[in-house]
């Protein structure tokens, strides 16, 4: 599915804010798998989705998607392979235009200079329906009257439209109040189990982490310094988790958004 | 009623030719994001181009001249932009000092041209309604004709998967690019069609007053961002076609104002400066506003306060 081989990448090089933010890191990850990765701050999560979905490309080492060679791909076109959520919910739309608008994009059928028809408003609007937020009937409305919640929501289904190979979850859920935050994470996963979705998730939250999908990585100095799933991984705490890292690093796992538990 | 109705008449066919660079930047500012500082030069060069093609005996020709002139100006200004790692203000500044040469090549070094015996658009529709009741009006015709079709267009344009990625990409370029869109395409393209626009006008504007000269452009940009930024204000945050009208409406306001203040009197050359202090009210007025209510408490601290107390009120 996703290989990543022996990926680099240095920011300011040659400055005395170097820093080297993924190192030589690899990754295979299977059809299917639904990833969650933890890590103190600045241990290269985000670069690593960043590197995979082509913001910048890495100084050395290749991506490979379904067996295709992504390294050097720009990012837009990559985009019609993986799907991403920011933590922001603000990234993933365009405020001004409307809620259909913005699906109309996402979806990007028809030519160029094709205008909507009747149909695909339909469709997008039992698409909306799904989220049960009550959107349906505010589809003329521009995005930047909805809540951060309602934002974050319509960008997993416009991320999602197409099914995409790979779906990157950047902590897509930390901005949300705990119940918004609780009901996009549930239809995170009906959406991954129903288009059995190959899925990334970074969190902060060590419990989720450990509750949702099958594999749990965690992150250091841009490595990947504890990898787990199966039999292993079922019996797991977060106290085990955190004792994992420190006999791994030999310090405190220190994260200023940790959350031990929920 | 003697004096209103040639004044009314003066701001239409004005505010009207120049809407339709203000519907330009209604393209390039408002939904693209991008403030085009070659809008000046372009607009020289849509005069310079139209001018020298009916010259040359094709009034027709000069049209569509003007607005590929239009496109070839926008399609540099992109690319500087967008491909060469110059800042957007910048590569439309370096854009518009460049045409200050290229078109006074296109005018075979010389500085102005005469149109005063030029087949033009306006001559043709002239020549068309000569007995008609209509026969004083060919002028507000033809620009009445080309900035309803250009509005009609932009409606339409924006309403396109492409129109609504370049709407998407002044919004959010990021977003675009989650939607496999190069937002580099939607930026070249929004600013080609509105070079287009603003080549029409200056071509138009030219043609009206029979004669262009290197400076017709001077200060468009200004004019027409006053303009758009007038129009915003009554038909801001609505639908798009109700902005586009709000955008040509707003020109002609501006031109209106502007007449009638030369009625009272002010010299023909404070237009600009008019200008200039409009752009900056319309947006520092709604800046004012979001900022007021910290202006509010930082004077009622200070009043409240004898003098020399220490300074609370800072930040």
């Amino acid at each position: 599915m996703l290989k990543v081989n022996g990926i680099s990448i240095t920011f300011n090089p040659g400055t005395v804010n170097e820093k080297k933010a993924l190192d030589r890191l690899s990754l295979h990850v299977k059809p299917g798998d639904f990833i969650s990765i933890i890590g103190a701050n600045g241990a290269g999560k985000s670069t690593l989705f960043n590197a995979v979905s082509g913001t910048f490309y890495t100084d050395e080492g290749t991506i490979t998607l379904d067996g295709k060679d992504i390294t050097l791909m720009p990012e837009h076109k990559r985009a019609r392979i993986i799907g991403r959520l920011f933590q922001d919910p603000m990234l993933g739309t365009a405020p001004d235009i409307s809620i259909m608008e913005n699906m109309a994009l996402a979806a990007g059928k028809g030519g160029w200079l094709s205008i909507l028809s009747n149909k695909e408003k339909a469709d997008f609007k039992d698409r909306v329906a799904l989220l049960e937020m009550g959107l349906e009937n505010r589809m003329s409305q521009p995005v930047r009257l909805l809540s951060g919640g309602q934002r974050q929501a319509l960008t997993l289904l416009m991320a999602t439209y197409h099914a995409p190979k790979l779906l990157l979850l950047d902590e897509h859920t930390a901005a949300l109040d705990p119940a918004t935050a609780e009901k996009v994470l549930e239809i995170t996963r009906q959406v991954v189990a129903e288009n059995r979705l190959t899925c990334l998730m970074i969190t902060h939250n060590m419990q989720n982490a450990l509750d949702l999908g099958n594999r749990t990585l965690m992150m250091n100095r841009g490595k990947i310094i504890y990898d787990v799933e199966g039999e292993e991984r079922k019996g797991l705490t977060v106290r085990d988790l955190l004792e994992r890292f420190k006999s791994k690093v030999g310090e405190e796992l220190d994260n200023d958004r940790m959350l031990l538990s929920d | 009623m003697g004096v209103i109705l040639p004044l009314l008449q003066t701001a239409l066919e004005l505010g009207l030719t120049g809407g339709l660079t203000v519907l330009a930047l209604f393209l390039s500012y408002s939904m693209l994001n991008v403030c085009d500082l070659s809008t000046d030069g372009c607009f020289t060069l849509g005069a310079a181009v139209g001018a020298v093609v009916a010259i040359a005996g094709h009034p027709y020709l000069s049209i569509l001249a003007a607005m590929g002139a239009g496109i070839l100006s926008g399609l540099i200004t992109a690319v500087i932009q967008t491909k060469m790692g110059v800042d957007s203000l910048l590569a439309g500044i370096i854009v518009n000092t460049g045409l200050y040469s290229i078109n006074i090549a296109i005018m075979s070094g010389s500085s102005i041209l005469n149109m005063n015996k030029t087949d033009t658009v306006f001559t043709k529709m002239k020549d068309l309604l000569k007995g008609t009741f209509l026969n004083d009006q060919y002028k507000l015709i033809v620009i009445l004709f080309a900035v309803i079709l250009v509005c009609v267009f932009l409606a339409l344009f924006l309403k396109t998967r492409l129109g609504l990625a370049i709407r998407a990409t002044g919004n959010n370029p990021a977003m675009v690019k989650s939607s496999s869109i190069n937002p580099v395409f939607t930026t070249i393209i929004g600013l080609c069609v509105a070079n287009a626009f603003t080549g029409l006008s200056g071509c138009l504007m030219a043609q009206a007053q029979k004669s262009v000269d290197i400076n017709i452009g001077t200060g468009m940009v200004t004019i027409a961002l006053a303009s758009l930024l007038i129009g915003r204000t009554f038909f801001g945050k609505r639908k798009i076609p109700v902005q586009i009208v709000g955008a040509v409406i707003g020109a002609f306001i501006f031109r209106l104002v502007y007449t009638i203040a030369l009625r009272l009197n002010m010299p023909a050359y404070m237009l600009k400066l008019v200008s200039s202090v409009i752009v900056i009210l319309a947006i520092f007025l709604p800046y004012l506003k979001t900022r007021y209510p910290m202006l509010r408490r930082r004077l009622g601290i200070l009043s409240g306060r004898k003098k020399g107390g220490d300074s609370h009120a800072e930040g």
